[in-house]
C-alpha cells in the first residue's frame, strides 16, 4: 500500500490509497480526485493526466520516457516537474508521493 | 447556389468501429447506408487514440491492434460500398414529412430514412489551450485548423506545437505568410522526420524562424491579437508580435452538436432501448459508446452486438412490408451474394 497526495490549484489535499502495481492515475481516478481526466485511460496518448510531481519526489519517480515526452507536448504549462500520471507506476517506495494538479488538463 | 442532395437509407454519424460494422449489419439487410465523421480517416478512437495499442476482448481475435481492427473492419464492410464522407461534422438534424434531412459542417445535405447515431465520446475536436480570453480571439486571430491558406498570406504568424500538424503548416503557411514563427517548448520534435529537416533548412535560410517555449499570455483587443508573452525554457519570459496564432495540441472528444439535436440525454449519453437501440425520436438510433442502458459497458463487443439489433429495426422502417427471414452468413446464398462471396 502507498499514500498518494494529490494537491488541487486551489491547495486542497486529497491523500489515497493505492496498490503497488497500478499506476498514479489509476489510483485518482478510482478515487475520483477531480482534475485528472485520463481521456485516453492510460494509453499514453491523451495527455490529460497531467501532474507536478513536488521536488522532494523527482527522484523517486524518475523521469519520463521518450514516449511520454513527446505526449507532454500535447500538455498546457508543461515544467521540468511535469509527468504524465498514468506512466507513474505505484511501487511502496512511492508511499507518501505527493504531485500538484495543474490549473487546466485543457 | 444549391448543392445536390444525397439520398440513402441510412446516415450513420461517426466512422468508429461500431459506425462501421452498422454499415455490414444493415448492408446484410439491403439497407444502403453514408457514413460520416470529422476525422480524416476511419477508426475513432482505436485509429485516433490507440492505432498501435492491442486489444484483447475482441472475439475470436485474441490480439489485435486498433489500426488492424480498423483495417480489418474496412474490409469486411467493402461489400457494401458505402460512401465515407471525412472531415465533415454533422451539424443539424431535421425530420421531414418521410424522414431526415442532415446537414455537415460543410454544408453538404443528406436525406434518409433512418439516422445511426455512432459519436462514440462525440466528435474529435482540436485542443484548446486554457490561456485567459482565448476565446475572444478565435477564427480572427486563433486558428485550430487551416481552411483556406490565402487567410494567411501577408500575415505573421505564430505556430505553436511540435507534432506532424504544427510542422506541416509551418512548412505549407511559410511560403504565404509575411513571416512565420514556429514555438515549441524543446528542440525535439515528434513529427515525421522529413518535415523536421525541412523545417531546420528554412531557419537556416532564415525564412522562418523557431523560438524555445510555451505561450503564457495573450495581448491584443477586439479580437485581433497583437502578440504573446511567451515562457522560455529556463522560465524567463518574453514577448513575441504576431497576429495569428496556429495552436496545434492534439485532439479531444468533444460531444459537441449532438447536444443540439433534440434528443433526451443522460449526462451525455443518449438512452435507448434494448430491443432496438433507437432514442427518444423514432428512426434516430444510437449504438456504441455514445449510448446509454442498463447494464451498458463501453466496449466494442458491445456495440457490434447493437449495430446487429439496430439493424433489425432499421430494416422495418426502411422496408415496412417485407418480412425479415432471420438467415446465417455461412449457409444463406442471398447473404453471400451480398457480400460477393457467392
Ligand atoms: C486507450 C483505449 C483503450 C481501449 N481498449 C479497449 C479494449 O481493449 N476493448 C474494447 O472493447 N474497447 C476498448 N476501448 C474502448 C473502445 O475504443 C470504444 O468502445 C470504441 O472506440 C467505441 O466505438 P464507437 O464507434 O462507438 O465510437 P468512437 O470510436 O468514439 O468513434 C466515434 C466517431 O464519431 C465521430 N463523431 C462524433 N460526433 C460526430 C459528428 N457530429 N459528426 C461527425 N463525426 C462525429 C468522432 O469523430 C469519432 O471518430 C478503449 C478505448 C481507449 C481510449
Ligand atoms: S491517461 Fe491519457 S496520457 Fe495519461
Amino acid at each position: 500500500m502507498a499514500r498518494i497526495t494529490f494537491i488541487q490549484p486551489d491547495g486542497t489535499e486529497n491523500t489515497v490509497e493505492a496498490e503497488p502495481g497500478m499506476t498514479v492515475m489509476e489510483a485518482a481516478v478510482k478515487n475520483s480526485v477531480r482534475g485528472i481526466a485520463a481521456e485516453c485511460g492510460g494509453a499514453c496518448s491523451c495527455a490529460t493526466c497531467h501532474v507536478y510531481v513536488e521536488d522532494d519526489w523527482r527522484q523517486a519517480t524518475g523521469e519520463p520516457e521518450a514516449m511520454e515526452e513527446d505526449m507532454l507536448d500535447f500538455a498546457f504549462d508543461v515544467r521540468p516537474e511535469s509527468r504524465l500520471s498514468c506512466q507513474i507506476k505505484v511501487t511502496s517506495e512511492l508511499d507518501g508521493l505527493r504531485v500538484r494538479i495543474p490549473e487546466k488538463q485543457f | 447556389m444549391s448543392v445536390d442532395v444525397i439520398k440513402t437509407d441510412a446516415v450513420i454519424i461517426g466512422a468508429g468501429p461500431v459506425g462501421l460494422f452498422a454499415v455490414f449489419e444493415l448492408g446484410l439487410l439491403d439497407v444502403k447506408a453514408h457514413v460520416i465523421d470529422i476525422l480524416d480517416r476511419p477508426g475513432g478512437q482505436c485509429a485516433e487514440l490507440y492505432p498501435e495499442k492491442p486489444i484483447y476482448d475482441i472475439p475470436a481475435l485474441p490480439v489485435v491492434t486498433g489500426q488492424e481492427l480498423t483495417d480489418q473492419l474496412m474490409e469486411q464492410i467493402a461489400p457494401f460500398g458505402a460512401e465515407l464522407h471525412f472531415n465533415e461534422r454533422v451539424e443539424s438534424i431535421q425530420r421531414t414529412e418521410d424522414g431526415f434531412r442532415l446537414e455537415t459542417d460543410a454544408g453538404t445535405p443528406f436525406e434518409c430514412k433512418v439516422i445511426v447515431i455512432a459519436a462514440g465520446g462525440g466528435s474529435f475536436t482540436p485542443k484548446r489551450p486554457p490561456l485567459p480570453g482565448i476565446e475572444d480571439y478565435e477564427n480572427t486571430s486563433v486558428f485550430y485548423s487551416v481552411r483556406k491558406m490565402d487567410a494567411f498570406r501577408d500575415r505573421d504568424v505564430l505556430i505553436v506545437g511540435g507534432g506532424d500538424s504544427a510542422l506541416d503548416w509551418t512548412l505549407n503557411l511559410q511560403p504565404v505568410a509575411k513571416s512565420l514563427t514556429l514555438l515549441h517548448r524543446r528542440s525535439e520534435f515528434r513529427a515525421a522526420p522529413a518535415s523536421v529537416q525541412k523545417m531546420m533548412d528554412l531557419v537556416d535560410s532564415g525564412n522562418i524562424s523557431f523560438k524555445l517555449g510555451q505561450v503564457a499570455t495573450l495581448h491584443g483587443d477586439n479580437g485581433r491579437l497583437t502578440g504573446v508573452t511567451v515562457k522560455g525554457p529556463d522560465g524567463t519570459t518574453f514577448e513575441q508580435p504576431t497576429e495569428v496564432m496556429l495552436p496545434f495540441f492534439g485532439l479531444t472528444m468533444k460531444l459537441g452538436p449532438v447536444a443540439n439535436w433534440g434528443l433526451n440525454l443522460e449526462e451525455n449519453l443518449i438512452p435507448v432501448d434494448t430491443e432496438k437501440f433507437e432514442t427518444s425520436e423514432k428512426g434516430i438510433f444510437a449504438i456504441g459508446d455514445i449510448n446509454t442502458y442498463p447494464g451498458k459497458l463501453k466496449l466494442i463487443l458491445s456495440g457490434f452486438h447493437e449495430a446487429a439489433l439496430m439493424a433489425q429495426a432499421a430494416h422495418r422502417i426502411i422496408y415496412p412490408d417485407k418480412k425479415l427471414i432471420f438467415q446465417y452468413t455461412t449457409s444463406s446464398s442471398n447473404l453471400q451474394k451480398k457480400l460477393g462471396v457467392k
